[in-house]
């Protein structure tokens, strides 16, 4: 077939306004991957969310402690499988950029209740014994090079003073969507130190992790339970684990909207570089497709000819792109650990790039086909020379 | 060899072009007919109108009256679509800057007109090699435009005009652009075409010296042929 070699030869014809289009289109495509993968990250807390898992917090606010009497009247609701509790610690290590989420649980039904953490046995055995011991994800370990036996200060901050903790355990995702980077110690151990400390902080709990026997239940687990506690002096507020998480996500829904628009603004842009340049060709090559017409080429194979060469340089660009974005994922995976713990390039962002791609290729030769095509075959010929 | 009956017939035709608001008139109520194997050149000034003729007749452009009737078929009554299948297996074009594609190589543009037929990968091989071995250009098939000089090009685009073995071949200028050597070969190759293989062949030129070697020559002036 000759219009697909046509298609190959032209598009490298010129070489550095080639070049520079699929530099062009690689690094809108390197862009537009690691802002949909920003994304992702952005809600993988909701892809790593369970259907079987509910979440139950003081109504009021988050930051409203319910008291740990709940505990019993919550295990014994109707439906429920397991329940634990935890406060948000919000401890400091050495120094605040070195920001990482930190819990304090009730650790053995913690583990039960989060089985995509894998803990070995032993380490969960040594974890479960030692009241100061904590169990930190692989990825956080590895960030600040802890080992188990390693003991880490926190610099308190809701609850003040130095916190010691032995690491006694590092678990690692089940799935590749599971947080490795949160940092868990047992709730007994604060809550005594609370009881010595600060009295009127302790025996309250941040929120409570209800298992559900299925997930059909979990609403009508939600309803009891919040009616349970309705016109007490801690009124609840149940919701899924996933509705928990898409709650945070809402408060900053506003950047999330930015990064969609900017990915899409950065589509259109490398579009319209991709138009000039494929007008620019056409214009160059007017005479060649009239001459291409006068032999008999209809307008379906001149605009076979454009759309190709568009496409080549497009998905050229694509796959420039594509192959930097994994390495820059890994370079964000490390500098931005901290705020995106769950930060890889999904399958179906290449997907999408590769469809922005061919978006951007045929939308881009869509005007120089109509103008090849219109021309008449006479004053594309009186282009030559 | 018998040169009497008409292949085109063309009766009344006029052609204006628009200029902007100005409506220039360039073809003004042409008749005349052109015998099938007549080795034809049309001479005029600049402006006379010879070039759309020629386009009127090799179906490129339509004319806003009257009738061009090529082989039987009456042309000005086609669609473009029908116009484009028509010429690919009617029309031989010989251009005055060759036109060639230079990223293809003189085999694949003699070939190109070929990828429009039924014809297999093997008969198309043989049909390109006959016509390049027609301008004796077959030792250089595998050269590109850009190696080849302006009047192996002009042979190139010869080859590619005759390899569909068209019932007409038009050629605008074909020598305007060569030097004093490749003209007298191109137009040698042009004679024999017409001579030996009986090509019906319509020339437009300014040069006198290539108007001599056609058996007919006519002159046009203001969209008029001279009587």
């Amino acid at each position: 077939m000759i219009l697909p070699k046509m298609i190959l030869k032209n598009a490298f014809r010129r070489k550095v306004r080639t070049g520079l289009t699929i530099l062009a289109m690689g690094i809108a495509i390197l862009a537009f991957g690691l802002l949909r993968t920003v994304l992702s990250a952005w809600y993988a807390g909701v892809d790593a969310s369970s259907a079987t898992r509910l979440v139950t917090r003081n109504s009021v606010s988050l930051i409203f402690p319910l008291p740990l009497s709940y505990l019993d009247k919550i295990r014994h609701t109707s439906g429920v499988k397991q329940v634990s509790y935890g406060n948000w610690f919000g401890g400091i290590y050495i120094s605040e950029k070195n920001f990482f989420a930190n819990f304090a649980v009730e650790p053995k039904s913690y583990l039960e209740l989060y089985p995509e953490f894998v803990l070995p046995e032993a380490q969960k055995a040594d974890f479960l014994r030692d009241r100061r011991g904590f169990v930190a994800g692989k990825k956080l370990a590895e960030r600040f090079g802890w080992h188990t036996g390693d003991i880490v200060t926190l610099k308190g901050t809701i609850y003040p003073g130095d916190w010691d903790f032995v690491l006694r355990g590092i678990y690692t995702g089940r799935t590749q969507t599971a947080d490795e980077t949160q940092f868990f110690f047992h709730w007994d151990y604060l809550n005594e130190t609370l009881k010595k400390r600060y009295p009127s902080m302790a025996d309250q709990v941040g929120f409570y992790m209800i298992g559900v026997t299925d997930p059909h239940v979990s609403a009508d687990v939600a309803l009891e339970v919040d009616a349970m506690f309705a016109n007490s002096r801690a009124e609840t507020l149940t919701e899924t684990e996933k509705a928990f998480v898409l709650g945070f996500i809402s408060m900053t829904e506003a950047i999330v909207m930015v990064i969609k628009i900017v990915s899409l603004v950065i589509i259109v842009i490398i579009m319209a570089v991709v138009a000039n340049t494929m007008a620019m060709t056409t214009r160059e090559r007017t005479g060649e497709y009239a001459v291409l017409k006068t032999l008999g080429y209809s307008g379906l194979q001149i605009g076979t000819l454009i759309a190709g060469e568009a496409l080549v340089i497009t998905l050229s660009g694509c796959l420039l792109g594509i192959a930097m974005t994994y390495p820059a994922a890994r370079f964000f995976t490390t500098s931005l650990g901290a705020y995106f713990p769950v930060f890889f390039v999904e399958p179906f962002t290449v997907v999408l790039d590769l469809g922005a791609a061919l978006l951007v290729g045929l939308v881009a030769a869509v005007i120089p086909i109509r103008q090849a095509v219109v021309i008449r075959i006479a004053d594309g010929l009186r282009r030559i020379g | 060899m018998e040169k009497t009956s008409p292949i085109v017939e063309i009766r009344n035709v006029s052609k204006t072009y628009r200029r902007g608001s100005y409506l220039v008139p360039v073809l003004a109520d042409i008749t005349f007919d052109i015998a099938e194997g007549e080795f034809l050149a049309i001479m005029g000034p600049s402006g006379s109108g010879k070039s759309t003729l020629l386009n009127l007749i090799a179906g490129i452009d339509h004319a806003d009256e009257g009738s061009i009737v090529v082989a039987g078929e009456d042309i000005t009554s086609l669609s473009e679509t029908e116009l484009a299948r028509w010429r690919s297996g009617n029309v031989g074009f010989i251009f005055q800057f060759y036109n060639l594609i230079p990223v293809l190589t003189a085999f694949e543009n003699v070939d190109l007109p070929l990828h429009l037929t039924g014809l297999t990968k093997q008969e198309r091989r043989e049909h390109v090699e006959t016509a390049l071995s027609m301008v004796n250009l077959l030792e250089r098939l595998d050269h590109y435009p850009g190696q080849l000089s302006g009047g192996e090009q002009q042979r190139v685009a010869i080859a590619r005009a005759i390899v569909t073995d068209p019932t007409i071949l038009v050629a605008d200028e074909p020598t305007g652009d060569l030097d004093r050597k490749s003209a007298q070969d191109v137009l040698n190759l042009m004679d024999r075409l017409n001579t030996e293989l009986g090509k019906t062949i319509i020339m437009v030129t300014h040069d006198p010296h290539a108007a001599e070697r056609a058996h007919v020559m006519r002159h046009l002036e203001k969209g008029v042929f001279d009587s």
